[in-house]
């Protein structure tokens, strides 16, 4: 562990921020310049993360300090591994997502694009500064930042029902944060003499919690304050959110915001409390449960949606509740199930929603039930979102089977049989919900089919963009090395 | 010349004041410069002295050289200097934006509101300057006296609000007097400092009296800040006054009053005696009433500026109960919620006088669209709107910050719950606002396509009225970056005070 001062973290964190500028000044009447500049800041995003990857590799943590905001508490990143994963995943799929975008913002003739990728870009920003956030304060901060400027996308249409879902969205989102979180974080800011909320090894509540009642209270108060990581009771915003265009549920709702959520309990529980506080206490399993009862019920729900968004969605709940449930085992193998979990669900999850966008771009249909035979019309989609289901079902020849793989490991070496079939259930309840779709589509009867012999695809951007994520998650199963070696390094430091 | 700065900020708006009476005279046009110079170089006194009593520590100035306990005396300290700065900032933006509404509503003797503007100036000023229990009861005055008629220059209704408030107001400061008659009658002084002395030293502060004029300074100073059950006046008065009036008087009016009760709490009174009183077990369940009272009521409004005027009575209710948790950290807030709170209620009224002057919105409901109509001050409006949500990085998150830190450190969870229910309910509020802003009113029909892209409505505030919204919501971001300064300056000077500095 060596620090290291750098400007690296700001300057990738800021770069989406300052392309708001010319996306706002070229407008819709530059659209083509306008969507150049999303997609240039993307790269040069992706290129300055990219930059770091050597250094953390190597066992650096890379520092950046603004300012002092509350006596002890800086403003400050510190990107160790697990945040470079995460930055990772996020800023290669924004530029992907910012394909798509054009492809299916041009194609449904939205209104209001710039507003759409303005706000876009901000989100992007606010992601990174959650995950470089070197303490509890900076991580508090972004992830408030985040849910304001996400809101705007996630009422996007404008209709009854979209603001609606902007309505649920930020009840739960900002009712859980200013409730729960906020009190949570003074309280250990104050107690622990307010020195300092920076994420530790050792955490820093150990210093002033040895009651276990408290150390309970006060973990499930952070854990239900990020209520972006969709755990049950406080999942319902996410269906909600799903009013959104597509491209904002496939990165904000697969990706950014939901692993977002998950992101922050991870750093709770090795950051704040530290893994040794919470084995010695042994107050993981209540998480686990919690979480092992999202994963089943979420699966259920899921089932019965007719929606096929709707039905992605409390997917995702499920799985967001996989790696809780996987970091709560607090072993190295449930651990590093979760970490690379969150990268290999993103390509998964959004592979499947670019598929339910082209979808709908290209037929106007968003319910299963309609889509019988679409497998002959638009079969690039189809086997896209054939391989997004087998990596979230955690089949071989997609990514998911290799944290899935670590999740169940994690189960088995902390002997919980309850644990175990509680993912094999969910493989199969996965299997349940997306095969029919699949199946369906390529080999139901001719006269069942609801579409013509003919392949009509959506816009060009857009089947690019989901083929390069379906690539993507299999490129992940074949070479899962670099990114399990980073997650591995993560855990054990984590441990040690 | 600087010696005398802790008086130029005082007596230049006083003399700008004369000087336009005269010289509006002659000409009226002249009245807008003159005001606005006046307040300029008062900022830059107020900010001089701050400077020098944040590096040299407090300082006293004697009127005229006559000495305490017989002249009237200026005890400046960082808690002065930072009020000063406070007002003379709120003033000067103020000034700057009054022209065109001004101009626009009262028209030929626009001349006239600027002498009474500067006289409140001097007034709210002197406030926080002076040490002497009777001259600030005279101070008051001043201030309540323009305040009366800069509100009465409003539309027809504001009459009748102004003498309500005319009335009530009289009574506060009434029985304000009441109180240091009293604190004179065992003490024999009105200097402060000379009062906490006789107190401590002859342990008084057990008498009836003493506990009869707490109480009478308290429920006057109470009435004057707008505290629930004492707020009548206030949402009346400021609905109806002229914009740039309400813009003045909203952020400073009752925050100097909090000032003045945190002044006589910890310079007369003294911590400690505060402490063993009952006051702190009942006083801040007052304040939670305040809240939850303030909250509801902005909840239930339509018209813009009186949902403001309730959100300010949530917010006194924020401070009086960070004031009576009564520990350093406490006032602390308390404090620093005072400087954040004065520059969110300034930027609203500011915002919302603009969005009026170009496109006559008043209510929530004519707000559809005014993020296309006027994109700037919309900018100004959401930055403050998230302020007082608790949004990081803006003052507003800092000051609940330190606000539910107080409530934590005194094991307070009911003021705690009213804090966090009160950031809901401004959240409701304001994204109700964005939602109508930007979505228009009625949702939309089904699926929304492409629209034309005219720029008709586009049509800002001039920009004497944007560019105090501008710099204002700047300086919401700033002081909740740039905290710690204040913080220290506000805590350390606290606690010396409080620390028994004036038993030397």
């Amino acid at each position: 562990m060596e620090n290291m001062q750098s400007n690296l973290p700001l300057i990738a964190c800021l770069i989406s921020l300052g392309a708001v500028l010319p996306i706002c000044l070229f407008g819709e009447k530059r659209r083509n310049l306008r969507e150049a500049s999303t997609i240039l800041a993307g790269i040069l995003k992706l290129s300055v993360v990219c930059m770091m990857v050597p250094l953390i590799a190597g066992g650096k943590v890379l520092n950046f300090t603004f300012i002092e905001i509350v006596p002890g508490i800086e403003l400050a990143f510190k990107v160790d591994r697990f945040g470079i994963i995460f930055a990772l995943v996020a800023s290669s799929l924004w530029i992907v997502t910012s394909i798509y975008s054009i492809g299916y913002m041009r194609g449904l003739h939205e209104h209001a694009q710039t507003r759409f990728y303005a706000f876009f870009a901000v989100a992007l920003s606010t992601t990174l500064g959650v995950a470089f956030a070197g303490n509890l304060l900076t991580l508090y901060v972004f992830y408030e930042l985040l849910s304001m400027s996400t809101w705007p996308l996630v009422t996007h249409h404008q209709d009854k029902e979209a603001r609606e879902g902007g309505r649920k969205y930020l009840t739960y989102l900002l009712g859980t944060s200013v409730g729960f979180l906020l009190p949570a974080m003074i309280f250990c800011y104050l107690k622990s003499g307010g020195n300092s909320l920076d994420f530790s090894q050792n955490g820093f509540v150990s210093s002033f919690v040895n009651e276990p009642t408290v150390a309970i209270v006060l973990l499930l108060l952070f854990v239900f304050g990020f209520a972006k990581a969709g755990l049950m009771p406080f999942h319902s915003w996410l269906p909600g959110a799903m009013v959104a265009p597509t491209p904002v549920s496939a990165l904000l709702h697969a990706v950014a915001v939901v692993k977002v959520g998950v992101f922050c309990i991870i750093r709770v529980f090795t950051g704040v409390f530290g893994i040794e506080f919470l084995q010695e206490l042994d107050i993981g399993q209540i998480v686990s449960y919690i979480a092992a009862f999202t994963v089943v019920v979420s699966s259920l729900i899921a089932l019965s949606q007719d929606n096929l968004k709707r039905r992605l969605a409390f997917s995702t709940i499920g799985q967001l509740s996989y790696i809780i449930l996987g970091i709560s085992l607090l072993n190295v193998y449930g651990i590093t199930g979760s970490m690379t979990h969150i990268a290999m669900h993103a390509f998964g999850k959004i592979t499947l929603f670019f598929c339910a966008g082209a979808i709908f771009e290209a037929t106007g249909k968003k319910y299963i039930s309609e889509m019988v035979g679409i497998g002959k019309r638009m079969p690039i989609t189809m086997i896209a979102f054939f391989i997004g289901a087998m990596s979230v079902i955690g089949l071989p020849f997609a990514g998911g089977f290799w944290s899935k793989f670590y999740l169940v490991w994690g189960t088995i070496a902390n002997e919980q049989p309850v644990l175990l079939i509680t993912f094999l259930a969910s493989s199969l309840l996965n299997g349940a919900y997306f095969f029919p779709i699949v199946f369906k589509a390529f080999f139901c009867k001719p006269e069942e089919s609801l579409f013509e012999d003919k392949i009509e695809e959506a816009h060009p951007a857009a089947v690019i963009a989901l083929s390069i994520t379906a690539i993507g998650t299999v490129m992940l199963f074949i070479f899962p090395n670099p990114l399990f070696d980073l997650a591995k390094a993560a855990a054990t430091q984590f441990l040690s | 010349m600087l010696q005398h700065a802790p008086v130029i900020h005082l007596l230049a708006p006083f003399y700008a004041a004369i000087i336009i009476c005269i010289a509006g005279m002659w000409r009226k046009e002249t009245a807008y410069p003159i005001a606005v110079t006046a307040l300029s170089l008062s900022l830059l006194s107020a900010v001089a002295t701050l400077i020098k009593v944040g590096i040299a520590g407090p300082v006293i100035y004697a009127m005229g050289g006559w000495s305490a306990p017989f002249g009237i005396h200026f005890h400046i300290d960082a808690l002065s200097a930072l009020m000063a700065v406070l007002i003379q900032v709120v003033a000067l933006l103020t000034a700057i934006h009054s022209r065109h509404p001004i101009h626009s509503s009262i028209g030929e003797k626009s001349y006239l509101y600027y002498p009474l503007f500067l006289l409140f100036v001097t007034g709210v000023t002197g406030i926080c300057q002076t040490a002497d229990a009777f001259n600030l009861y005279v101070l008051i005055e001043v201030s309540a006296l323009t305040s009366y008629a800069l509100i009465a220059m409003g539309e027809k209704r504001s009459v009748h609000a102004s003498f309500n408030y005319l009335l009530v107001g009289s009574l506060g400061a009434t029985l304000y007097l009441l109180g240091v008659g009293y604190l004179y009658l065992k003490t024999g002084t009105l200097n402060m400092q000379d009062l906490n002395f006789i107190m401590t030293t002859r342990e008084l502060f057990s008498t009836p009296t003493i506990q009869v004029a707490l109480i009478l300074l308290m429920v006057g100073l109470w009435i004057k800040m707008a505290q629930f059950p004492f707020h009548g006046w206030l949402p009346n008065a400021y609905t109806w006054a002229p914009s740039p009036s309400a813009a003045l008087m909203g952020p400073l009016m009752t925050k100097v009053m909090v000032y003045v009760m945190i002044r006589f709490m910890i310079s007369v009174y003294g911590l400690d005696a505060i402490v063993d009183s009952m006051w702190t077990t009942w006083v801040p369940y007052l304040a939670i009433a305040g809240i939850v009272y303030g909250s509801l009521m902005a909840l239930s409004q339509h018209y813009l500026r009186r949902m403001v005027t309730y959100i300010i009575v949530a917010e006194i209710g924020y401070m009086v109960g960070a004031a009576w948790l009564a520990t350093e950290l406490s006032i602390t807030a308390a404090f620093y919620h005072v400087i954040s709170d004065a520059l969110m209620t300034l930027a609203l009224f500011l915002c919302i006088a603009a969005m009026r002057v170009r496109h006559d919105i008043r209510s929530i409901h004519d707000m559809e669209n005014i993020f296309k109509k006027m994109p700037i001050t919309m900018v100004a409006f959401s930055i403050v709107a998230l302020s007082l949500v608790g949004i990081p990085p803006t003052s507003g998150f800092i000051s609940k910050w330190y606000l539910i830190s107080a409530g934590i450190d005194a094991g307070h969870w009911p003021y705690i719950i009213a804090l966090l229910l009160a950031s809901f309910a401004n959240a409701v509020i304001f994204f109700r606002i964005f939602e109508i802003g930007v979505f228009g009113k009625k949702p939309a029909e089904g699926h929304h396509h492409e629209e034309s892209h005219d720029k008709k409505y586009l049509s800002e505030a001039p920009f004497s009225m944007l560019i105090p919204c501008l710099v204002i919501s700047a300086s919401i971001i700033l002081l909740g970056i740039f905290n710690q300064p204040f913080i220290e300056m506000i805590s350390t000077t606290i606690s010396s005070i409080s620390g028994g500095e004036v038993l030397q």
